[in-house]
C-alpha cells in the first residue's frame, strides 16, 4: 500500500517537472505573443479561483457566490503593496501620492493578499454563513458588490486610488510563475481536500443535520472552509492584477463570479482536476479557438453570415447552456484525473478481449 | 419641512424606480414562490424588453411597438423557462439556479452581439416623457405614472391569484408542489402562466424604467434585476405584496442616500440591507416559516 | 445494586406554537441499561431526542448528563404567554448547546429516516466521527504533520468496522448499501464518535422479523461490548419487549406508564392507548 503511494507520488513528481519543462522549452522557442500563452497563463489564473470556488460549492456544498469580491480584494491588496514609491505619485495622481509609501517583496505581497482576502471572509462570514442555500448565493453576491462599491469609494482614494486604474506594480512575463504559484496554492487545497478536514466538509455537504450529530461543528468548519477558499481566491486576484498589469475595482462584477461558477460546472462539481481542465478550456474557448466567429469573413464575395464582433460570445454561451442542460456532471463529474484511472482505462479496454481469449480456450 | 422640500426630487424618484422594481420584484417572487428559483435571468428579461422597444419602435408606430415589445417579452419568458428550466424539473436545486445564471450570460452576451457594444436610445414615449412640476419639483410624467399603473397592476395581479381557476392553481403549487401535482394540477401550465405573468409585468417595467434613464446596455438589466431580487426577499419571497413594499423601501431609501452624496453606495446599500434582513428575520417582511424535519 | 444514572430528563416539555409535543417528560437511563420509549405515531418520540442531542430547544425542564445540567431552558419570550405545559418557574437557567457539543460530551444518535454521508465511502463515514475528537488542526492536518493522529483514526476506525464486520464494505459508497447494512453502518458510526450513551431512532424500521430478532442480539451485544447505555424509540413491540429493561410509553406527548415489559403490557391506560388497538 505505502509502495504504491510512493510510486504515485513519484509519478506525479515527474509529470509536474514534465509540464514546466515543457513550459519553459515552450517558451524558449515561440514567439511571446502567441495565444497559447494567453491561454496557459489566464487559464492557470481562473484554474485556482475555480478549485477555490469548487471547495466551497463542490466540496462543502455552500453556494457562495462571493468570489469576484474577493479576488478584488487580493489584486487590490497585491497592488497597493507593491507599487514602487517612485511610481507611486504618477499612479495616485489625485491623492498626492496616496498613503501607503513602502513596498513589500512580491511573496510577502501575496500572503496579504491572501490574509485581507481571508479577513474580510472571516467577517463576512460571521452573518452570512447562518443561512441556508440559495440566500446564502444571493447575500455573498451582495458582499461582493458592497466590497466593489466600497474599494471605488473616493474617501478611501488614498489607500485604494478611488474608482481610478492602480498600475505600475510587478508583473509577470514567464508563464511559469502562475503555474508554479496556482500549482502550489491548488495542491494545498488538495491536501486540505484528502485531509480530516476535507472530510468533515463533505460530510456537510452530504448532510449537515448528520454531520453535526457527529460532532462536527458546523459554523466552525463552514467558516474555515470560507476563510481558505477566500484567501486563495485573494491570491488569484494578485496573479490576475499581475497578468492584467493594471486593476480597477469596477472589472470584478458579479458576471465574473458567473464565469467561474460556469467553469466549475463545465469542469464537474467536485472534481479539482475538473476545475482545472475546464479553466483552460474555458479560456482557451473564448479568447482564442472561438476568436474566429468575431472576425467577419468572407468567402469569395459572400459574407459568412453572423459572423462579426460579439457572435463568439453568443455561441459560447449557447455551448455553455448546452452542457449546463444535458452534461450537469460536467467533463469529470466529482471524479478526479489521476495516473490510476488512465491505466485502468486501458485495462478494461483490454479486458473483454481477455475474457474471449479465456472463453475460446475453454 | 425643509428636509421634506429639499429632498423631494428623490423622493418621487424613490417613488417611481420603487414602482418600477415592484413589477420586476413580482417576477421574481411568483418564481420563487412555485419552482423555489431564483431566476437570475429575469433583469436581463427586461433588459431585453429594454431593446425588442428600441429595434420596434425604430421600424413601427408606437402603437404597435408597445403591445408587440409585450407579446416579445412574453414569449422570451415563456421559452426560457420551456428549454433551460423544464427539463431540470427533477435536478437538485442548485442545477437550476446554475442554468439560470447560464441564460442570463446568454442573453446578457445576445443583446452584446445584437447592439455591437453601444449604448441604444430609448425612443420617447409621448405622454409619459414629458415634464411636470409638483409642489414645486420638476420630473417626468412617468414618475407620477409609475406608482399609479404598478397598483393597478399589482391588484388586477392579486384579484387574478385570488379569484380564478389558475390563480388558485397557483397557490396549490406554491404550497406543496407535489401533492398539487397529485391532485390534478397542470404543474407545467401553471409554472408558464407564472413566468407569462413576470416577463409580462417586466414589459411593463421596462417602459417605464428606460424612458427616464434613456439608454439601454447589455448590462442595464443586471442591477435593476437584483435589486428588485432584494426587494422580494426584503418583502418575503413567495408574497406579492411583500414585494411591492420591500420595492418601495428601496427605491427611496436609494434615492434619498443619492440625495446625500453618497451615489457610490447606493447599489451596496441595497445589499446591506439585504443582508441585515436576512441575519434579523431571514423569511422577509411577510416570509413564511420552513423548517427541515429531522 | 443500583448503576450510575446517566441520562435524566426532567419535566421536559417542547412546544411548538400552541402545538405541545412533548408535555413534561420526566425519563432516566442508567448505567448499561437499555430504556425504550414508545408510544404511537406523533407521540412525541423523536422530539425527545431531539431535545437531547440539542437540535430543539426545549420550552421547558433540563437534561442531564451524569449528573451535570446539559441543556435547559425556560419559558421565555413569545412562549411566556403561549406556554401551556406545567412546572413554569421551577427552571430560571438557558443551556443551549449546538448538537455536536452533545455528541462530544458523549451523547451519540442515529436516525428514524437514515442519514449517512451517502457520497462518502462505508470506511470515511465512520472516519468522520473521528474527527472531533482527533488532536489536530486545519494546518497540521493539511501538510500532513499530524500522520501518527491520522493513522490512530485510521485505525480505530478500521477497527470498529471489523466489530461490526462491515470491513469487507470498506471502500463501497454508503449512499449504495443495501438498507440494513445503511442502518448497521449508522449504528457503527454512531459508536465511533465514543458515546457513553447511544439514542436508536427506530432502528428496526422497515426490517423482516427475522432481521428484527438479529438487530435485537445486535443492539445488547452493543451495549455489552462497549459497556454503553442505549436510549431506544420503536415500533416493533416484541423487539423492545425483548431487550429493554424499562419501558417509557408517550401518548400525545404525555408520560403515560413507565415499567418493565409486563407491567407495562398490563397497564390499562397503554392498552387503551397504544396496544388496546386489537383487531383481532
Amino acid at each position: 500500500m505505502d509502495q504504491k503511494k510512493k510510486q504515485d507520488l513519484i509519478v506525479s513528481a515527474c509529470l509536474i517537472a514534465f509540464i514546466l519543462v515543457v513550459l519553459f522549452v515552450l517558451e524558449k522557442i515561440m514567439p511571446s505573443g502567441n495565444m497559447l500563452f494567453v491561454v496557459l497563463k489566464k487559464g492557470a489564473i481562473y484554474a485556482l479561483v475555480a478549485v477555490s470556488m469548487n471547495l466551497l460549492n463542490g466540496f462543502t456544498g455552500l453556494f457562495s457566490l462571493g468570489q469576484a469580491g474577493f479576488m478584488l480584494i487580493g489584486a487590490y491588496t497585491y497592488a497597493i503593496f507593491t507599487i514602487p514609491p517612485d511610481q507611486r505619485l504618477a499612479v495616485y495622481q489625485y491623492f498626492d501620492g496616496g498613503v501607503v509609501q513602502f513596498t513589500v517583496p512580491i511573496i510577502v505581497a501575496f500572503l496579504l493578499a491572501a490574509a485581507v482576502a481571508g479577513l474580510f471572509a472571516f467577517l463576512i462570514g460571521l452573518p452570512v454563513l447562518r443561512l441556508k442555500s440559495d440566500y446564502l448565493a444571493i447575500a455573498t453576491l451582495g458582499f461582493a458588490e458592497i466590497i466593489r462599491a466600497f474599494f471605488q469609494w473616493d474617501v478611501l482614494g488614498p489607500i485604494t486610488n478611488g474608482s481610478n486604474l492602480l498600475r505600475k506594480f510587478p508583473t509577470f512575463d514567464s508563464v511559469l510563475f502562475p503555474f508554479i504559484v496556482s500549482g502550489i496554492c491548488i495542491a494545498i487545497i488538495v491536501l486540505l481536500i484528502n485531509s480530516s478536514y476535507g472530510r468533515a466538509f463533505k460530510a456537510i455537504r452530504d448532510d449537515e443535520i448528520a454531520a453535526e450529530a457527529m460532532g462536527i461543528n458546523l459554523f466552525k468548519h463552514k467558516e474555515m472552509a470560507f476563510v481558505i477558499s477566500s484567501a486563495f481566491a485573494g491570491v488569484s486576484g494578485a496573479l490576475l492584477a499581475m497578468y492584467q498589469t493594471t486593476v480597477q475595482a469596477a472589472a470584478f462584477k458579479s458576471a465574473m463570479t458567473y464565469e467561474i461558477l460556469l467553469i466549475v460546472v463545465i469542469g464537474g462539481i467536485g472534481s479539482i482536476t475538473g476545475s482545472c481542465l475546464a479553466s483552460f478550456l474555458f479560456v482557451a474557448c473564448s479568447e482564442w479557438w472561438l476568436r474566429f466567429l468575431d472576425n467577419e469573413t468572407f468567402i469569395g464575395a459572400w459574407q459568412v453570415p453572423l459572423l462579426r464582433s460579439g457572435f463568439r460570445k453568443v455561441v459560447f454561451s449557447v455551448i455553455i447552456m448546452i452542457m449546463v442542460l444535458f452534461y450537469n456532471r460536467g467533463i469529470m463529474g466529482t471524479r478526479e484525473f489521476s495516473i490510476d484511472s488512465v491505466t485502468g482505462l486501458l485495462k478494461r479496454k483490454r479486458l473483454p478481449g481477455d475474457k474471449k481469449m479465456k472463453k475460446e480456450g475453454k | 419641512m425643509d428636509f421634506l422640500h429639499a429632498n423631494l426630487p428623490y423622493i418621487l424618484a424613490g417613488i417611481s424606480v420603487g414602482g418600477q422594481y415592484a413589477l420586476i420584484a413580482i417576477g421574481y417572487t411568483m418564481v420563487y414562490g412555485i419552482l423555489r428559483l431564483i431566476n437570475f435571468a429575469h433583469g436581463d428579461v427586461f433588459m431585453i424588453a429594454g431593446l425588442v422597444m428600441i429595434y420596434a419602435a425604430a421600424s413601427m408606430p408606437l402603437y404597435i411597438a408597445l403591445p408587440l415589445t409585450v407579446i416579445v417579452t412574453v414569449l422570451i419568458g415563456f421559452i426560457i423557462e420551456r428549454v433551460a428550466y423544464k427539463p431540470l424539473r427533477n435536478a437538485p436545486r442548485m442545477s437550476v439556479m446554475i442554468s439560470a445564471i447560464g441564460v442570463s450570460y446568454l442573453l446578457q452576451n445576445l443583446a452584446l452581439y445584437v447592439t455591437g457594444g453601444l449604448s441604444k436610445m430609448y425612443p420617447t414615449i409621448p405622454g409619459i416623457s414629458n415634464s411636470i412640476t409638483i409642489f414645486g419639483a420638476t420630473t417626468k410624467v412617468v414618475t407620477v405614472v409609475t406608482p399609479v399603473l404598478t397598483l393597478v397592476l399589482v391588484i388586477a395581479l392579486v384579484l387574478f391569484i385570488q379569484k380564478t381557476k389558475i390563480g388558485m392553481a397557483m397557490r396549490a403549487v406554491s404550497k406543496d408542489f407535489e401533492t398539487s401535482q397529485l391532485m390534478g394540477i397542470k404543474i407545467n401550465s401553471v409554472i408558464s402562466a407564472t413566468f407569462i405573468i413576470g416577463s409580462l409585468l417586466a414589459a411593463v417595467a421596462s417602459f417605464l424604467y428606460f424612458s427616464n434613464y434613456a439608454a439601454v446596455v447589455p448590462t442595464s438589466g443586471a442591477m435593476p434585476g437584483l435589486k428588485a431580487f432584494v426587494a422580494a426577499v426584503f418583502g418575503g419571497i413567495g408574497s406579492i405584496p411583500g414585494a411591492v413594499i420591500g420595492a418601495f423601501i428601496i427605491g427611496i431609501c436609494e434615492n434619498i442616500i443619492k440625495g446625500l452624496g453618497w451615489t457610490t453606495f447606493s447599489d451596496a446599500f441595497t445589499f446591506a440591507l439585504l443582508i441585515i434582513i436576512l441575519i434579523v428575520k431571514p423569511t422577509g417582511l411577510f416570509g413564511e416559516r420552513a423548517s427541515e424535519k429531522v | 445494586m443500583e448503576n450510575k444514572n446517566v441520562l435524566h430528563l426532567e419535566n421536559i416539555t417542547m412546544q411548538f406554537g400552541g402545538v405541545v409535543a412533548v408535555n413534561d417528560l420526566t425519563l432516566d437511563v442508567n448505567e448499561h441499561e437499555i430504556v425504550a420509549l414508545i408510544g404511537p405515531n406523533g407521540a412525541g418520540k423523536t422530539t425527545a431526542f431531539n431535545v437531547i442531542t440539542g437540535v430543539y430547544e426545549p420550552t421547558n425542564g433540563c437534561v442531564s448528563f451524569y449528573g451535570e445540567p446539559i441543556v435547559e431552558n425556560f419559558p421565555q419570550g413569545k412562549m411566556k404567554k403561549l406556554y401551556a405545559g406545567t412546572n413554569n418557574g421551577k427552571f430560571t437557567k438557558t443551556i443551549s448547546p449546538t448538537p455536536d457539543k452533545i455528541t462530544k460530551l458523549g451523547i451519540a444518535r442515529t436516525f428514524q429516516n437514515i442519514r449517512l454521508f451517502k457520497s462518502l465511502t462505508v470506511f470515511e463515514n465512520v472516519l468522520v466521527a473521528k474527527h472531533m475528537r482527533a488532536e489536530q488542526n486545519v494546518f497540521t492536518a493539511t501538510f500532513r504533520l499530524n500522520h501518527k493522529e491520522e493513522k490512530r483514526m485510521r485505525d480505530e476506525a478500521m477497527a470498529l468496522l471489523e466489530e461490526q464486520s462491515l470491513a469487507h464494505l470498506k471502500d463501497e459508497i454508503s449512499g449504495s448499501l443495501p438498507y440494513g447494512l445503511q442502518r448497521r453502518l449508522e449504528i457503527a458510526r454512531a459508536l465511533a464518535t465514543n458515546p457513553k450513551l447511544l439514542l436508536l431512532d427506530e432502528p428496526a424500521a422497515g426490517m423482516n422479523p427475522q432481521e428484527t430478532k438479529e438487530l435485537a442480539k445486535f443492539i445488547m451485544q452493543i451495549r455489552d461490548k462497549y459497556g454503553i447505555a442505549i436510549l431506544v424509540i420503536e415500533h416493533h413491540m416484541d423487539l423492545v419487549m425483548e431487550i429493554s429493561e424499562r419501558l417509557y410509553v408517550l401518548d400525545f406527548g404525555k408520560l403515560i406508564a413507565v415499567g418493565n415489559a409486563t407491567e407495562v403490557q398490563n397497564n390499562p391506560d397503554v392498552i387503551t392507548a397504544y396496544l388496546g388497538v386489537d383487531e383481532e
